[in-house]
């Protein structure tokens, strides 16, 4: 399989999703730089990392949904490419349009950096395939800017056609019926602002992020 | 030529910030204050004859959010 790891100037979880990419599927990914405007031929995921690309200038995520590799990466979701935006990623993802919804300032203000509970809403999407429904789960956060937020409407859409993959157990950050990821209409986006490659290795001291790339790169290898 | 752009968050969206500062306000003593939405404000220095609908797509495309924000163009 073939995985491309996009990187933008501030991303700084770049290397941390190459590495669980790598550990989990035993083949490194491509790192492909924002100003590339095309994917390495043959990609067949891509994840979009965490980090502070520009310098959450605007709006986390604003200017890196306008850069160049963003467009092939739109082209490559509406083909079904899987896409992973954790964090930043998940606000790139929803700044370009391909998650409903946007991410704001945490509700206290502060920058949230700790395990947080997890509740697997979805099991039956490519990504929470190694879970079981209703699984519990810890997997640490680290955003300023993880306060979920979409119209009710919206809201309601996701929850009917069980598009809300995690659920945090408890309030963590505001978000809208404490939402920390969410999936496309297709099912080949995932946007969560956990950061499940950190908590793929014994020395992370928790392994509840690494089924989620067991389970994904199983379905694509 | 100067285009000024007012952002917004739209009415009901929550406003962390907006709340702090009404919270530091009433720890000033101003206590009058109900209530504070922060915004963003830019100005643009645009080439002549640039039209409001430009500026508009530029809002919609960048410089705002249109899933929790509104946006206002002045000066054009």
């Amino acid at each position: 399989m073939r995985s491309a790891v996009i990187v933008f100037p501030g991303s700084n979880c770049d290397r941390d999703m190459a590495r669980a990419i790598e550990l989990v599927s035993g083949h490194a990914p491509q790192m492909v730089w924002h100003k590339d405007s095309e994917l390495p031929a043959g990609t067949d995921f891509i994840a979009l990392p965490g980090g502070f690309s520009y310098g959450d200038y605007l709006r986390s995520g604003a200017m890196a949904a306008r850069s160049p590799i963003m467009r092939a990466v739109i082209d490559a979701a509406a083909r079904g490419t899987p896409v992973l935006g954790v964090c930043n990623g998940f606000q790139v993802l929803t700044e370009a349009g391909l998650l409903p919804g946007a991410l704001m300032r945490n509700a206290g203000l502060h920058f949230l950096c700790k395990d947080a509970p997890l509740r697997v809403e979805n099991s039956q999407s490519i990504f929470t395939s190694g879970y079981g429904a209703g699984e519990e789960l810890a997997i640490p956060i680290a955003h300023h800017d993880g306060n979920y937020a979409a119209d009710a409407d919206t809201l309601d859409m996701l929850e009917g056609e069980g598009r809300i993959a995690f659920r945090y157990r408890s309030d963590v950050n505001g978000s809208a019926r404490n939402i920390a990821g969410v999936l496309n209409t297709a099912g080949n986006v995932l946007g969560m602002m956990p950061h499940p490659e950190r908590a793929v290795e014994t020395a992370h001291g928790n392994l509840d992020g690494l089924r989620l790339f067991q389970g994904l790169l199983g379905v694509l290898a | 030529m100067k285009v000024e752009v007012f952002v917004t968050l739209k009415p009901g969206v929550l406003d962390p910030q907006g709340r702090a500062i009404t919270h530091a306000l009433h720890g000033l003593g101003f206590a009058g204050v109900e209530d504070v939405r922060a915004g963003r404000y830019l100005t643009l220095d645009v080439a002549d004859g640039t039209t409001e609908a430009e500026v508009r797509e530029m809002c919609q495309q960048l410089l705002a959010n249109t899933v929790i924000e509104n946006f206002r163009i002045s000066g054009i």
